[in-house]
Order: structure tokens, then sequence, then C-alpha cells
């Protein structure tokens, strides 16, 4: 598919910002020489440094300089969202940032407790060292190849969306920002600006991948880029699932990460996209996720999101054609000084249109769990379907959710149903649990896993076995 | 051989003191029955053994084999081999039976030390064809919808899992219709044995028919005023409290 094989191993090293460990908890000092380098701050200057470096064609390089007029001309969304944005200082931020060399750490610089997490993830040695940033590219390249060269037999593309854009611009080009256009919001326009990383997708008409496709670091280093942009598009009758992330933490010394997520399913088609993310305690996660559904198409999200300061996420769907279906399944987990805010967007554009949300969030000590889902049903439009379920698990007295549901249903030919739940684990719970041998942090690991284990079975194997654990984790340190 | 030795506890909730002054000792092999009316202490002194964070220890002390489990969290009590049966079991919901005992076992091994799933599971059935549960049973969530005689059921199969040297069993035949009460009692006459004593808590004596103990208290507001063998279960059953209450109060 390339014919430069040297530029993708170089691209992928370059843009891999995981470029260390959160040093206010390290407290190490990491010195790095980065062969591109942006500088900080934002200005049209550097929207043509990443433009040159990438070697993009002019009319890329235009829908990044408007773009940042948008990003300018957009205030931050504070009316309704959280005035810890205010927080972000974009001038201090590097917005493109590429590792020519290995960094210098060492094994035995990286501290002892993120040392333990990993061996309690039961994290491969391997990947280990990269996930801190003693390695700068995990070397799996071999593995990556072989999915690739597997999905090509079936014409399928799948390659890191620079390469995408560069190989395949006729596809890429005309569903690229169709379904998240620059201006849906200040983040969005950010992304569009600046983007690098991410994948790009396009599946053939009926052909159904049977391996979910994964881009995570195990596979594709790129994957974890502070603005990654990810296109997938499914041709009609096409079916494929994408994982991205993993549950091991990500430690980034880069504060802001602003993804944008367009997945396409054209007539018939089927698209799963799975997410499990587990930033560290210093990172901004603002994401924009949407998919267009076609006629009798279906395009289901599932997304769990762990860690982070602040997460804004909703992902999306645009219910275009006819019968077509959408679903959103999400599981927030807000931990002391963290701040969920997740949902989804369910957009009710054709009849006979069917969209689910099934939320669940956890908040543990002073964690804040937000959910914030639209649902809209216009008057002109008949059949439609909506079924939402927001539930909320309170670990501790201080733990705060908040939900805001926008259901706008117009005409009557609807049907549309919402459930919303508080519960907290009861000291009875967990002096039951307890009398039967649990300590109090297992006690209330083993019930914040029940309480997501419809939603947890259906992530794959791995991954809900992996989410197990960091919940273990996670809730270790909430009892005392 | 083990000993749980109850020495002149006090118990309170809130302000009120529920429990004054009991002692008792049970050792392992021995069933005692302590009957009494509604109101008596009897389940408040069965949580303050177990560690229930509502019900305060006063004065006195618990020993298990001579050794004080006062200060011990209630999960370590447990895991010292003291079991509550309860009258009332919390749902645990999206925990299924079998990964509940699971992770109880587990909580019971040393540190590195995994569960061996295969034989876990082949104890599981075998103690749930010894007590007549349906295997289908252990992939529900704990005590979740279940009736009465399930929620019973439920907490004597983790007593036979868990293998515990003391069993507190409180109220168990409580909301037990007479077919569910044998299908209990039958169960804890197969734990019963020379590893394991039974503190069997009951407001009715109905329940000493199909679990013969081997002593017997009546418990009156907060105190032991009686002690027998089974046929003083039975005279409660003819004559009352009434007359217990007047012999004491004359006392």
């Amino acid at each position: 598919m390339s014919d430069t094989p040297e530029t993708d191993t170089l691209e992928a090293t370059m843009d891999n910002p995981v470029s260390g460990i959160d040093q206010s908890s390290g407290n190490f000092k990491y010195d790095m020489t980065y062969d591109f380098d942006a500088g900080t701050g934002l200005n049209e200057r550097t929207v043509d440094y990443i433009s040159s470096v990438k070697k993009e064609a002019r009319w890329l390089h235009d829908f990044r300089q408007s773009a940042l007029k948008v990003f300018e001309s957009k205030p931050l969304p504070t009316h309704w969202a959280t005035k810890d944005l205010e927080n972000i200082n974009f001038d201090k931020i590097r917005y493109y940032l590429s590792q020519g060399q290995k960094p210098k750490r060492t094994w035995a610089e990286v501290p002892d407790d993120i040392k333990a997490t990993f061996e309690r993830l039961g994290i491969p040695e391997q990947e280990r060292k990269f996930l801190a940033g003693v390695e700068a590219q995990f070397d799996s390249e071999a593995a990556y190849s072989n999915i690739k060269e597997a999905v090509a037999k079936q014409g399928v593309i799948f390659m890191n969306s620079t390469e995408g854009l560069r190989e395949h611009p006729e596809i890429f080009r005309k569903f690229f920002g169709k379904v998240i256009p620059t201006g849906d919001n200040k983040f969005s326009a950010l992304n569009s600006a600046v983007f690098s990383g991410g994948s790009f997708i396009y599946v053939p008409p009926g052909v159904k991948v049977s391996h979910p496709l994964q881009a995570y670091f195990r596979i594709n280093a790129e994957s974890f880029g502070q603005f990654e942009r990810t296109l997938i598009i499914a041709d009609e009758g096409a079916e494929l699932t994408y994982m991205e992330g993993c549950t091991a933490p990500k430690f980034s010394t880069a504060t802001l990460h602003s993804a944008v997520v367009e997945l396409v399913a054209l007539k018939g088609a089927k698209i799963q996209y799975i997410t499990v993310q587990n930033w560290s305690s210093n990172v901004f996660n603002l994401v924009t996720k949407r998919g267009l559904a076609h006629e009798d198409a279906e395009i289901k999200w599932i997304d769990c999101n762990i860690g982070s300061r602040l997460t804004m996420k909703y992902p999306g769907v645009v219910l275009k054609g006819r019968k077509s279906r959408g679903e959103v399944i999400s599981i927030a987990l807000a931990n002391d000084g963290q701040h969920q805010d997740t949902g989804a967007k369910m957009v009710h554009a054709a009849d006979e249109t069917t969209s689910t949300v099934v939320s669940k969030s956890i908040s543990v000590g002073q964690g804040r769990a937000t959910y914030r889902g639209v649902v809209h049903i216009p008057r002109h439009l008949k059949g439609c379907k909506n079924n939402t379920e927001c539930d909320a698990l309170l670990i501790n007295t201080n733990s705060r959710t908040d939900t805001y549901p926008a259901i706008t249903v117009r005409g009557d030919h609807h049907k549309v149903q919402h459930e919303a739940s508080v519960s907290k684990v009861s000291a009875e719970q967990i002096f039951y649990m307890q009398q039967r041998g649990l300590t109090e942090g297992q006690a209330m690991s083993l019930s914040v896993n029940g309480f997501i284990n419809d939603l947890a079975r259906q992530f794959p194997m791995e991954y809900s076995v992996e989410l197990k654990r960091l919940i273990d984790l996670e809730m270790e340190g909430s009892v005392g | 051989m083990s000993s749980l030795e109850i020495r002149n506890l006090h118990v309170s909730t809130g302000d009120k003191e529920i429990v004054k002054g009991v002692s008792l000792t049970i050792n392992s092999g021995e069933v005692h029955a302590i009957m009494g009316p509604n109101g008596a202490g009897k389940s408040s002194m069965a949580k303050a053994i177990a560690g229930h964070p509502d019900y305060l220890i006063t004065e006195g002390e618990v020993l298990l084999d001579a050794k004080s489990v006062l200060e011990m969290e209630s999960d370590e009590r447990a895991r010292a081999g003291i079991f509550l049966a309860f009258q009332y079991p919390s749902e645990v919901p999206g925990v299924s039976i079998a990964n509940f005992l699971r992770a109880a076992i587990q909580a019971r091994m040393a540190e590195g030390e995994e569960i061996d799933a295969a034989a876990y599971y082949k104890r599981l059935y075998e103690k749930m064809d010894l007590l007549k549960i349906d295997r289908k049973f252990t992939s529900r969530s704990v005590n979740e919808g279940f009736s009465g005689g399930e929620k019973k059921r439920s907490e004597i199969l983790q007593m036979a899992m868990l293998e515990p040297r003391f069993a507190l069993m409180d109220e168990t035949d409580s909301g037990l219709d007479i077919d569910a009460l044998k299908i209990v009692a039958e169960g804890v006459n197969h734990l019963r044995g020379p590893n394991l004593g039974v503190l069997l808590i009951t407001h009715y004596q109905r329940l000493l028919n199909y679990i013969v103990p081997d002593h017997v208290h009546v418990m009156i507001d907060g105190r032991l005023v009686k002690s027998g063998d089974r046929t003083l279960a039975l005279e409660l059953e003819s004559k009352g409290y009434g007359w217990v209450k007047k012999e004491f109060a004359n006392a």
C-alpha cells in the first residue's frame, strides 16, 4: 500500500507525543530532544509549520488555517460547561511535537507507583517501557503490518490519517469534516487546525471485517496523538469493529487532548467503535465523536472513560437514512478531582430511526460525573424510537452526579423512553460483603464492577478483564 | 477444636444499650440456640460479634480461641472464621453468586495465590447438589430478586463454601414456609460437625424441631436469663416467654 515504508516508521515515531510521565507525581526531570517542534502557543505560523512538516496539499493547509480562525472566534462553552475550561492555557501548549530520538529515561527512573500500576494491570514488560516513556515506540510494526495485509486482501484500507490523506485523498476528502464540521464546537475547530495522528479506514461494499481493527499502542503508536483525527467509512453493507485506547494509564505531559472522530456508515453498513481511555489526572480530554448513519445502517459507540482532569465527550449518531440505528453505551468513572462530563447525542433525521443510550457513571470521593444527552426528533418524522437509560452510582457521601437530558420530540408518532437512577453503595451492602471476608476496598470494587457488569460484558473479553482490574485499582484509594 | 467465648458483652446502638452483659462459650461441634421475644437483643449481639459498625461493644470481650476479635475489622473476623448468616441479606446487583463467593474465597488466600477455577466450580456444584440448589442459581446476582427461601438458601450455600469455624445464624427461619425451613435445616445439619460451632438465633421453637440444639438459652431484655438443653425449648413453646420473664423478675 505504501511505497515508502521508512517514512511510515518515521512518521509513527515522530508523531508519538506520549512524551513522558506526569511529572508532578513523578517529580523527576526528563530531557528530550525533539526533531520537529512547533514551539508553544498557537498562531498561523504554527499551523503553517505543521502543514509543511507533513508535506500537505494546499487545500488541507487552507482547511487548517480557516479552522484556526474559527477556533479563535469561538468562545469557550462555559455558558453550559464547567468553568474549569478557563484553566486551559492555550499559549503554553505544544501543538505539534515529534520525537526524533529515543528518550533517555531509564526504567530505573520510572516511579515505583507507576511500575506497581503496570504490574497490577498485567501490562507486558515491553509495553510498560513504552507507556512509561522509556521507549519511544512499542515495536509492533510486524503485528500492524499483518493486520493491514490481512484486511488489505479484502480491499480494506487501514492506515494512519496522515498516510490516508496522502494516498487516498479522493476518499478522504469526500467524507472528511462532513460529519463534524470545523465549526461544530471550539475544540473540533482546534483539532481541525492542528490535527495529526489518528486512523483512516475504508471498508469496501459488502466486506465484513471479522477481526476488530485496533489502533492502540500495541499496534500504532501514532494513535496516541494529542489531536487525533480519525475517519472511518463503511461502504454499503460493510461491517467493522474498531477499538481505540487501552486501560493502561497514559502518562502524558501534554495537558490538552482533543480528538475528532468521524464515522460514515453507508446504506446497510455497521460500525462499532469501542474506546477505553484512562488518562492521567492532569489531562483535559475534549473529544468530538459523531457518526452518520445512512439508510438501514447501524452505528454503535461503546465508550469507557476513566481518569483525566476533565473529559467532555458526547458520542453521537446522525440518523440520516430511513430505519437507521444508533447506539451509545458509556461507562464513566470519576475519581477524586476528576470530572467526567459525558453523554450522547442522537439526531433523528429520517423515519423509523431508532436510537438507544445507556450510560453508567460512578463517582468516587469528590469525583463528579455529569451526563448530558441530546435526543432530537423533529415533527415531520414518523415512527422514531429512542430509549435512554442513565444510572449513576455514588461511592462516597461527597461524590457528585448531575444529569442533563435534553429530549426534544415533536410529533406524536414516536416512542421515547427515559429512565434515570442514582444509587449509592449502602453501608449495609458493604458490611454484608465484608462479613464474607472481602476488605472494604474489595467490597467497593465488586459493587462497582457489578454496577457496570451488564455493559462491561459488551466489551471484548480482553478489555473487560482489564477494566475490572482497573476498577479494583481505582477503588483501592477510595476507602478508609 | 476452637472456642468462641463471649464475656460480659454489652452492646449499644445509638445511645441505647441493647445487650446488657451476656456471657456464653461455644465450642466446635456444639449447636447453641438463643431464643427470646422480639427486641431482646439477640440479633444485635450477633451483629456486634460480626463487627457491624452500627453496633458498638461498650464493655466485655469476644474471644476466638482465647484471642480478642474486638480490634479486628469485620472482614478480618470473617476471614478468622466467624460467619454471620443474615436475617435480611443485602443485594449485590450485577455480581453473580459464583463470582461473589469466588472473590470471598480469593480474599482468604495468600497474596500471589490464585484460586483454581476448575476445582472451585467442582466444589461449588457439589455443595449445591448437597443443598439441593439448582445450578442456574449461581449466575444470578447475589440476593437480587430472591424469594425469602432463596435468600436463606444462598446464605447456607455461602456458609458451606466458606467453611467458617463459627456460624451465627440470625433468624434463619424467618420468612420461610415449612418446606423451605426443612431444606434450610437439612443444609445446616449437613454442615454440622466437629469443626463447626453454631449459634442459632430464633424466635420460634419450630426451627429446633429440625436443627436439634445441644444447648438452649433464653434471652430477655439484653440478658441470658435461663439456659438448658433441648427440653427448655419445648417448655417455652408450651408456656410462652411469660413464665421465664416472671421467673426472672422474681429472681
